[in-house]
């Protein structure tokens, strides 16, 4: 597909390097001609310096036969602005990332009213991934799928726990409960597990589950299931704003630390409830005398990834619960895992997911569309939602008499409200919503996965 | 350095010259010409070579950057002229190994310089395997390969194409490397074939027309017969004139016009201005020429055909310019610095380096006027950033520095000065003859081992526009880290002494 991507930045370059790795033709806009030089060395795509929002430069990155524009430049107005103009010039989609919480509100209204096919938030959507573990902090990371309805839980089992050395037939017989295994992952490389493979303490594994059913699982192996009841937000930017909205809603404490006085005002005017804090977050002695040591989750969003880092391990040594990392800087991940951090939420990341999700799709008009997709497990697997649509030719198949590729995992169904975990004599009906872990790359369609 | 990965994408390259030499085989066949065995052998240890280079090679990291971009460049046109002279060495027809490079250089740079007087002994294999080097050196070897498999990780290709690439700036039509490549070869071989069926319905053999189309697409300018061109009709001669000046147009001209923006075209004022340089300097010479001739036709004719021949940097002739007067041979020799336009197949320093040191030096005489005037430089209605400029002015110092360096060390074959002059001027700007003892007649032989060697570097570093062979004499290319202390020496050295770290005299 033919994708112009206007605005270089982190995000821009976090695009260009997935949606490259998925063979599309890339075409960059920017204003620096360093940027542009940049990314056209790294990654191989064609790159314009200019203001995205010209006409005669749109036109120079053939516009016309361009099928996706994304805009992600910082700026809301000039976003907005570039979708207008790419939709009226070319016959295209167009995706705007839209981060000002001003706008957020009407976001919908803006979405249908400029025709745009997509509105990124990616600040809403990191403190909308931030909020879930929270809710649930004995999870390293939870993807959720069918609009929150199946999860996929992420977690390390603890040391001395019941599943340390238990492989997976004996873990359904002890434990009784109907909740599958889709992924391990340990010493850094992942597999999707059979029955006879054996857990160990330290590994980080993934599981579906109905909602009863993880309660019962949880318990069982010793670990809380219960929300945190106060949360402490350090660094007060607009994701800080959005997840302490969420948060609030849903019962829990907030306290927000913030540098600047201005917004620590504004912050407080948008959240009455919430505590906020002017401060310096990276002072010890204020974080102390605000209880971080009684707090039971940290979540660290300044904009400096070491200050996040170096506040992350403080708030371990003090035994927070549940702690949370913001990191922006993806490249030194492989350093950041090293220093065993809880969780790390990585924003841009968050927006490629949602644009590669959306790309897939466009390109799959005709089969089942992916309907959610996230990469987990450092990016070593995908675990992708489908709408399962008339024409799918395999349905009311038994799970068992279809052969799928190797690296397929079929997760979960969802059907008519109700989740299934499958096993081989389910089947797969038409309308279903179904989840399927891979570690095959660029999967379209559900049909891609069978042999 | 990713030493692995450039012996890898050596080996590769090496591999794809065996392929490149299979169609001569086709020709020996047709002719029925049994030394082609020495062909056979000469792919065949290509072949081996490579395969071994690319079995031996395991790079754990695939990317390469600017610099190992350069070094595969320069080394893959080395190797080609290296390799791609066993042909002409092995069965003797060049019984001199240096000098079957040279011929071989001078094929893949398209330079068309010869030091075969009498081309007509060689048999038609090696002939088509001589004239073929020109088609495949015109348009790029990297780029070809580039085309057909992905050689390096992401983004890296567009190292080695800028490496490979004439003109200062290397833009892609279309935002995958190996997809503008693909569309550059498109064109070259639809222009290519277009030109072989018209010189084939005008009467010409279907073996000459082949070579000459190739000789004429690379802008080379290797000919099949000792007469050169001058023996064809003159209709034929017309034809190759205008597709010598069609392959030294920039090629984003002919995407341009594919895709339908041929409104365009005039925006792009390399072209124009190469097109009125042609126009001015056929005037030019054919007055001055015109006494020579029993018409202004054929005065015209000849003019034309020579312009285009030594602006595309071809290197063809059809009359021995060595005989007009002094002006059309020095307009001629200027001619072979302005060169052809960038993303064509020519060389020279290319008509847009041109005109941006024009623009400079107007600039400058501006700000000798008035010191504090503003002033940017436009191109195409653009203005330059600085890192285009800087590149365009350190490549034409490059370029006559190489030039006065190169006519030092050839000097010592004790050749008169208009002979070594334009013989590194026809070497480094790959036209091919020069004037006097190197002129269109006449040829390279006389030049001894070391000369030839000289003129070798110059006509690849020619192609290559400098930089990239440059590259490979520079030693920080080759070492990694401190260049003066030998790691290993660094670490067994005890610590600093503190009084050494605090001394205040530091």
């Amino acid at each position: 597909m033919k994708i112009i991507i206007v605005g270089g930045g982190k995000v821009g370059e976090t695009l260009v390097a997935n949606l490259c790795s998925e063979g599309h033709d890339i075409t960059v806009i920017d204003r620096s001609d360093k940027v542009v030089d940049q990314l056209c060395d790294r990654y191989d795509v064609m790159g314009f310096s200019g203001n995205g929002a010209s006409y005669t430069v749109l036109e120079e990155a053939d516009i016309e036969h361009a099928d996706l524009v994304i805009a992600v430049t910082g700026h809301d107005e000039l976003n907005l602005f570039v979708c207008l103009l790419a939709r009226k010039a070319g016959n295209c989609q167009t995706i705007a990332r839209v981060h000002n919480p001003e706008y957020n509100r009407a976001v919908n209204f803006i979405k249908e009213e400029l025709g745009l096919a997509l509105v990124i938030n990616q600040e809403f959507a990191a403190a909308q991934e931030t909020a879930r573990v929270l809710r649930f902090p004995s999870a390293i990371e939870i993807n959720a799928f069918a609009k929150g309805k199946v999860e996929l839980l992420h977690f390390r089992i603890p040391q001395g726990s019941v599943l340390d050395g238990m492989n997976l037939y004996d873990m359904h017989e002890k434990l009784n409960c109907n909740v599958l295994v889709c992924t391990l992952e340990r010493d850094s490389s992942m597999i999707i597990p059979q029955g006879n493979t054996v857990l160990k303490a330290g590994d980080v594994i993934s599981i579906v589950a109905a909602l009863e059913e993880q309660e019962k699982f949880f318990t069982r192996i010793g670990l809380e299931t219960h929300s945190v009841r106060n949360a402490m937000i350090i660094g007060g930017g607009d994701v800080a704003l959005y997840l302490g909205r969420m948060l609030l809603n849903s019962g829990i404490q907030v306290k927000i630390v913030e540098k600047n006085l201005t917004r620590c005002e504004e912050l407080a005017e948008l959240l009455p409830k919430a505590t906020i804090i002017h401060g310096d977050g990276s002072d010890k002695e204020l974080l102390e005398e605000e209880g971080i040591r009684n707090t039971e989750g940290v979540v660290c969003m300044t904009g400096i990834d070491e200050e996040n880092v170096v506040l992350s391990l403080f708030a371990k040594t003090c035994g927070v619960r549940k702690i949370i990392t913001k990191v922006n800087r993806v490249a030194f991940e492989e350093v950041f895992e090293s220093l065993n951090l809880d969780t790390m939420i990585s924003p841009k990341n968050i927006t490629a997911e949602l644009i590669v999700q959306y790309v897939r799709a466009m390109q799959n008009s005709f089969g089942s569309n992916i309907e959610t997709l996230h990469r987990i497990m450092d990016d070593q697997a995908e675990a992708l939602e489908f709408m399962i649509r008339d024409n799918f030719s395999k349905a009311d198949i038994p799970l068992s008499g279809l052969s799928l590729k190797p690296g397929v995992l079929v997760a979960a169904i969802y059907r008519n409200g109700r989740f299934i975990v499958p096993r081989g004599a389910d089947v797969i009906k038409r309308g279903d919503t179904v989840l399927i872990i891979t570690t095959l790359k660029g999967v379209n369609d559900i049909s891609d996965v069978f042999a | 350095m990713n030493y692995p990965m450039i012996f890898r994408i050596l080996g590769w390259m090496l591999m794809f010259e065996a392929a490149f030499m299979a169609p001569s085989g086709v020709v020996a066949a047709i002719y029925q010409e049994g030394d082609v065995v020495w062909l056979i052998a000469s792919m065949g240890i290509c072949l081996s070579a490579g395969a071994l280079m690319v079995l031996v090679s395991r790079p754990k990291n695939k990317r390469i950057y600017a610099r190992e971009g350069s070094v595969i460049c320069a080394l893959v046109w080395f190797l080609y002229s290296i390799f791609g002279a066993l042909p002409f060495f092995l069965p003797g027809y060049i019984p001199n190994f240096i000098d079957a490079v040279f011929e071989t250089a001078s094929g893949f740079t398209t330079t068309g310089a010869s030091i075969l007087s009498d081309v007509e002994a060689l048999p038609h294999w090696l002939l088509f395997w001589r004239s073929f080097t020109h088609w495949v050196g015109g348009m790029g070897i990297l780029v070809f390969v580039m085309a057909i498999i992905p050689l390096a990780a992401g983004g890296s290709t567009m190292y080695l194409m800028k490496a490979e690439s004439p003109g200062p700036s290397v833009k892609k039509m279309v935002p995958k490397a190996g997809q503008t490549a693909g569309i550059l070869y498109k064109m070259y071989i639809g222009l290519t074939t277009i030109e072989a069926v018209l010189l084939l319905i005008l009467g010409m053999p279907l073996f000459d027309s082949l070579c000459l189309t190739f000789g004429t697409a690379g802008t080379g300018g290797f000919a099949v017969l000792n007469s050169g061109l001058a023996g064809y009709p003159i209709p034929q001669q017309v034809v190759i004139t205008i597709f010598m000046i069609l392959f030294g147009t920039n090629f984003s001209v002919y995407y341009l016009i594919i895709t339908g923006h041929i409104k365009d075209v005039p925006k792009v004022s390399e072209v124009m201005t190469y097109f009125s340089i042609i126009g001015v300097a056929i005037g030019l010479i054919t007055v001055t020429i015109d006494h020579m001739y029993p018409n202004w036709l054929l005065a015209l004719k000849d003019a034309a055909f020579q312009v285009a021949s030594i602006i595309t940097t071809t290197g063809y002739s059809t009359t021995d310019f060595e005989l007009w007067p002094h002006f059309s041979k020095w307009v001629l020799v200027l001619l072979m610095f302005c060169g052809a336009c960038a993303g064509s197949t020519g060389g020279g320093i290319k008509v847009s380096r041109i005109q941006v040191a024009i623009k400079t030096v107007i600039k400058e005489l501006d700000n000798a006027i008035h010191p504090n005037n503003v002033r940017k430089i436009k191109y195409d209605g653009k203005p330059l950033e600085h890192s285009v400029l800087r590149g365009i002015n350190v490549f034409i110092m490059a370029y006559f520095l190489l030039m006065a360096v190169s006519i030092l060390l050839i000097s010592v074959d004790d050749f008169d000065l208009e002979t070594n002059f334009t013989a590194v001027a026809a070497t480094l700007n790959n036209i091919g003859p020069g004037l006097e003892k190197v002129g269109p007649t006449l040829n390279y032989s006389g030049y001894s081992a070391f000369s030839t060697c000289v003129l070798i570097f110059d006509m690849i570093a020619g192609r290559l526009e400098i930089l990239p062979v440059l590259v490979l004499l520079s030693i920080h290319t080759w070492k990694d880290g401190d260049l003066f202390t030998r790691p290993g020496k660094a670490r067994r050295k005890a610590r600093i002494p503190d009084e050494e770290l605090l001394d205040e005299g530091f």
